[in-house]
């Protein structure tokens, strides 16, 4: 199982708990996989095509990941809002 | 006691007050997000707030209880999964006639109905579905539904305005659409373009004259227009006495459905209050004629921004109460139908839509 971590408004959107065991052999399924796991999380991190919201950065063992991302059952995938302004 | 309702770029900010006394910030809520428009069914009692954070995606939120605390985000705010688009922005909530029905328009120029107050909403499949849609061109703000014109007691009736999609009807409660462009002249488009129903409409705000709901004002982009049709073709009526066609907000009176009032911009390419001076510009006679509306209001070095949804009434007739709010964070009302304003607030954020209740 792969550890996926949020925090902020998305832990209290997904049960108040930062980090889920979910299965997945991309991000993208990690991410739907959360989603139908928590529905309110629904349109929080992916919009209606499936794609992550633009200010929203994952990363995978600490590298930055997108939604095609390949994932191993003990990776950690963390998912953050980006900092964004200037 | 008028309460307004004024979405910032940070925060939702309730107001109470009268024109007369004074206003008081009563409740800020959603700190530092951008809330774009925020209302209060009047049948319900419920607030709803429209809000886009900048990592999460648009959203639309509504409050039973302390509307500092307590909020809940309403279902099916979002386009149908799997398309190739995804929701930008919910611009407008509007009331329905019919019990329990609100209507909200977004970009990219989609209508959401609810039919149980706000808690749960849908896609309006009419409107989404045009065999046109792929056609249609986003103006600057995006491909945005802004303005949402209910019949007074014929809940089938409804106009909509797209930005640059143009004007939209339909008499079945939005199982069917048709275009009501006839008339509209975008001046920013070549001759030869204008046969093509696609190119762009931008419409910037229209309102419907309850009294006579036959007839809407829209302030386009260059061009302020009547009809008298419903909505099926427009009169320019920006001629007679306005410093500049061109601007966003526009509201009426709803007892005199020969009443507009618009707050004009120099143009296009310098949104800003004329000469430096912020006036509302009235019309009594269905627009053959404006006057400018001033006292009270800042006279010179006042370079304001008014955007489409910062401009909004309550009452009707001599007690017709106008407010309107600025990019610089201003708010301005009048108590008197426009005759004399004065500052409610001045150092609010970006203001982004107004709401008197």
């Amino acid at each position: 199982m792969t550890v996926v971590c949020v925090r902020g408004p998305l832990k209290e959107l997904a049960g108040g708990r930062s980090n889920h065991e979910l299965d997945g052999a991309t991000v993208g399924e990690l991410l739907r996989a959360l989603e139908l796991r928590h529905p309110d999380l629904g349109g929080w991190i992916l919009d209606e095509r499936g794609l992550i919201r633009r200010h929203i950065n994952v990363f995978v063992n600490g590298e930055r990941g997108d939604r095609a991302t390949a994932v191993r059952s003990d990776d950690r995938i963390e998912v953050l809002p980006a900092i964004t302004g200037g | 006691m008028t309460e307004l309702l004024v979405g910032t770029k940070k925060g939702l900010f309730l107001l109470e007050g009268d024109p007369g006394s004074g206003f008081e910030v009563r409740t800020r809520a959603f700190p530092g997000e951008p809330v774009e428009f925020a209302t209060r069914d009047p049948r319900s009692g419920r607030l709803l707030a429209t809000m886009t954070s900048p990592f999460y995606g648009p959203k639309i939120f509504f409050s039973d209880g302390d509307p500092s605390a307590e909020w809940e985000q309403a279902q099916g705010v979002a386009l149908p999964e799997g398309g190739e688009q995804a929701l930008e922005r919910i611009w407008v909530i509007a009331r329905g006639e019919a019990d329990g029905v609100l209507y909200a328009g977004g970009d990219p120029g989609v209508l959401f109905e609810s039919h149980d107050g706000g808690t749960t909403w849908a896609v309006n499949a009419g409107l989404w579905s045009q065999p046109s849609r792929p056609h249609w061109q986003p103006g600057g703000g995006g491909l945005c539904l802004h303005s949402i014109c209910t019949w007074p007691g014929d809940p089938d009736r409804l106009a909509v305005a797209v930005s640059a999609a143009g004007i939209w009807l339909t008499d079945d409660a939005g199982g069917s659409w048709r275009r009501g462009n006839v008339g509209l002249n975008p001046r920013y488009l070549p001759q030869e373009a204008l046969a093509d129903e696609n190119a762009g409409r931008c419409v910037h705000h229209v309102e419907r004259a309850p009294r006579r709901p036959q007839r809407l004002f829209m302030q386009f982009h260059g061009g302020v227009y009547r009809s008298d049709d419903a909505g099926e073709s427009w009169t320019e009526i920006g001629g007679g006495g306005l410093p500049s066609d061109f601007g966003f907000p526009l509201m009426v009176d709803p007892d005199d459905p020969d009443s507009a009032f618009v707050i004009p911009l120099v143009a296009d390419m310098d949104r800003v209050t004329p000469d430096g001076r912020v006036r509302v510009y009235e019309t009594r006679d269905g627009g053959s004629s404006w006057s400018a509306r001033g006292a009270g209001l800042p006279a010179e070095h006042a370079y304001l921004t008014v955007l489409r949804q910062a401009f909004a009434r309550a009452g009707g007739g001599a007690q017709l109460e106008l407010y309107f709010g600025a990019t610089s964070g201003e708010l301005f009302g009048s108590g008197d139908a426009g005759a004399t304003w004065s500052s409610l607030a001045s150092r609010l954020p970006p203001v982004f839509s107004v709401v008197a209740v």
